[in-house]
């Protein structure tokens, strides 16, 4: 397999997602319906999804979806779950097989819950616990990748046009609160199972189109955390960054755009003239942490347990809309995606670059999803 | 009139419709996010319902395109000629390198508006904004005449950051009390006097005709201009030839 760096493909991608703020479950068939709809800003080279609050009879179990490349693999990740976890299921997710995906390789999911004395001896919390695990098969046990190991959440991805990767995966017979999709053209590496979007750890999952300029400074400053960058595609990384800025440093999502996508020095200037704290407040987390800047053209969606959150690059250099109906937030590429589930929505807009959007779930949402 | 329904049909199949069409008006329903809609056409009349895709009129010559809805990105990139009309708003990169024709756009514009438009002799381009517009108005700007109405947007500045950077042709009218505070030191900015509006009445007129509205209440509000600073050029920002 040739990895970034030793082949290019010109480009392309779209992205969709949107969120129930009420907690209503949506089938997994309007999204398929809504990237549908942007087919030629991909290629066929990917596709993928990730759903939240899907998984309601087990939503206390970390889910895990593994691709193995042979029996062997899965055999030998089985010893190393079953050492660290307790299986509470496991079975082979269901496909429907199609023409237009092909050589797939085994697909697995496991709910687990960690072992209670290996975590105690691991001195780490759950969540730390769980996400060193997969960061250890992902990188320790060749063949085996775990593309997915959320609570409550699941990522679906292949090789294909997502409309049919969303077949493939019988999405239609899933149900979540959220919903995210990406259709790959890609840029930097080749279209394999593995490189599709979304890119998860724990319940964080990013979809992503456009190209990170800044991915190997990036990609040194997340290592010395412990990630491990094994896929050397550049949106792996934006997905650490969420877990480690997030979770483990506990930053706001605001503020974590304002790391990622920093206003300019001369922008922070002009917001000192009238607000110093903030402006403050931005030059820290500019200097502090100028190792996860991230450069280049992007349009991201992040999934997270009880929200969505969109982030453009700081000048906007890939399209991204919004629009809102009902308790509903929708957010694509192109405002196509949206009129096709949600034909008399109203209020579209575009944020601006660096500008985050935030859409979570409301107190009865939470209610009925958490 | 020829009239089609694009609905569950590929943008490929919708196009060379169109320009197979003997009718030269047409009518378009249910268009959702066909790309590249009367690109290169000659002598039609193309009526959109719906939400046209990207590159919407791209390379249009002497075609008038009308939306009724929002349009995406890259509307009207490199067009020749002709007239392309929305009502409602417009994506990022609208009239990306215009040659010639004209833009209207009842609302918003997003990032880039008329980035790299340019004129030639008789060939003067127009892109009108009825609302305001993002960031990079006229990045490069060679030519061509751009106007932003701000109507709705009384109480601020209708146009975002980085506007007129690297311009060096054409004139961009703002209709505003605003000016854009972080202009390039080579773009001027002067308000509007009674000849500069009186330049621009032809198209303001044109615009209310369009999407409705008091030419004169629009005229008598005041207009910043914005023109190439032709004693600061660009001409040695690279090489001294």
């Amino acid at each position: 397999m040739l990895l970034e760096g030793q082949v290019r493909i010109p480009a392309g991608c779209a992205i969709s997602g949107f969120i129930s703020r009420d907690g209503n479950r949506i089938n997994g068939s309007e999204i398929v319906k809504s990237i549908s709809y942007m087919h030629d800003r991909s290629n066929g080279l990917g596709g993928g999804f990730a759903g939240y609050g899907i998984y309601p009879e087990y939503k206390d179990h970390y889910a895990f979806h593994i691709f193995y490349d042979s029996n062997e693999v899965r055999e030998q990740t089985e010893k190393f779950l079953d050492r660290h976890f307790d299986v509470i299921n496991l079975s082979r997710i269901p496909i429907r097989r199609i023409p237009s995906i092909t050589n797939e390789p085994l697909i697995w999911r496991y709910f687990v819950d960690p072992r209670p004395t290996k975590i105690a001896s691991s001195q780490l919390d759950e969540k730390e616990y769980v996400a060193k695990c997969v960061i250890r098969i992902n990188n320790d046990i060749k063949g085996a990748y775990v593309f997915s190991s959320g609570k409550n959440m699941g990522v679906f991805k292949a090789v294909g046009y997502p409309e049919d990767v969303g077949q493939f995966y019988r999405l239609d017979e899933y149900d979540g609160y959220a919903w995210t999709a990406h259709g790959r053209y890609p840029t930097n590496t080749p279209g394999w199972w593995g490189g599709a979007h979304p890119f998860s750890l724990l319940d964080y999952s990013i979809v992503h189109n456009g190209e990170i300029s800044s991915y190997d400074a990036n990609r040194r400053f997340i290592e010395m955390f412990g990630y491990k960058c094994t896929l050397l595609t550049d949106t792996e990384v934006i997905t650490y960054i969420f877990d480690w800025l997030h979770r483990k440093q506990q930053l706001s999502l605001e503020d974590i755009a304002s790391v990622i996508a920093a206003p300019f020095w001369t922008k922070i200037d002009e917001i000192g003239r009238t607000d110093p704290e903030q402006a403050e407040k931005l030059r820290y987390l500019r200097n502090a942490l100028s190792g996860l800047l991230i450069t280049g053209p992007f349009s991201i969606i992040l999934g997270y347990t009880g929200g969505i959150m969109a982030l453009n690059d700081r000048l906007k250099l890939r399209s991204m809309v919004v629009a809102e109906k009902d308790d509903r937030v929708y957010i694509a590429s192109e405002e196509c995606a949206i009129r096709a589930i949600c034909p008399d929505c109203g209020n579209v807009w575009s944020p601006k670059g660096g500008e985050p959007v935030v859409v979570t779930l409301n107190e009865e949402g939470r209610k009925r999803c958490l | 009139m020829d009239r089609i329904n694009a609905d569950k049909m590929h943008f490929k199949t919708l196009n060379e419709y169109i320009r197979r069409s003997p009718d030269s008006e047409i009518t378009v329903e249910n268009v959702i996010g066909h790309r590249f809609i009367g690109s290169g056409c000659i002598g039609k009349d193309i009526h959109i319902h719906g939400i046209p895709g990207n590159a919407l009129g791209a390379y249009l010559t002497q075609c008038d395109i009308t939306v009724y809805g929002n349009a995406q990105d890259a509307t009207g990139d490199a067009m020749n000629d002709g007239t392309i009309t929305i009502h409602g708003n417009c994506g990022d990169a609208v009239g990306y390198g215009m040659r010639d024709g004209r833009i209207l756009i009842k609302g918003s514009a997003g990032y880039r508006a008329g980035i790299h438009m340019k004129q030639f002799e008789d060939k003067i381009p127009l892109l009108m904004i009825g609302g305001e517009v993002g960031d990079f108005l006229a990045e490069y700007q060679a030519g061509g005449r751009i106007i932003v109405l701000g109507i709705g947007a009384e109480d601020h500045c209708p146009v975002g950051e980085f506007c007129g950077t690297g311009m060096h042709g054409g004139v961009i009218y703002i209709r505003t009390e605003y000016p854009p505070q972080d202009l390039p030191v080579q773009v001027s900015v002067k308000e509007a006097d009674d000849s500069d509006k009186e330049s621009i009445r032809e198209y303001i007129d044109l615009f209310t005709k369009k999407f409705g509205g008091d030419p004169d209440v629009l005229l008598n509000s005041k207009f910043y201009k914005l023109t190439p600073n032709t004693s600061n050029p660009y001409k040695q920002l690279y090489v001294n030839n």
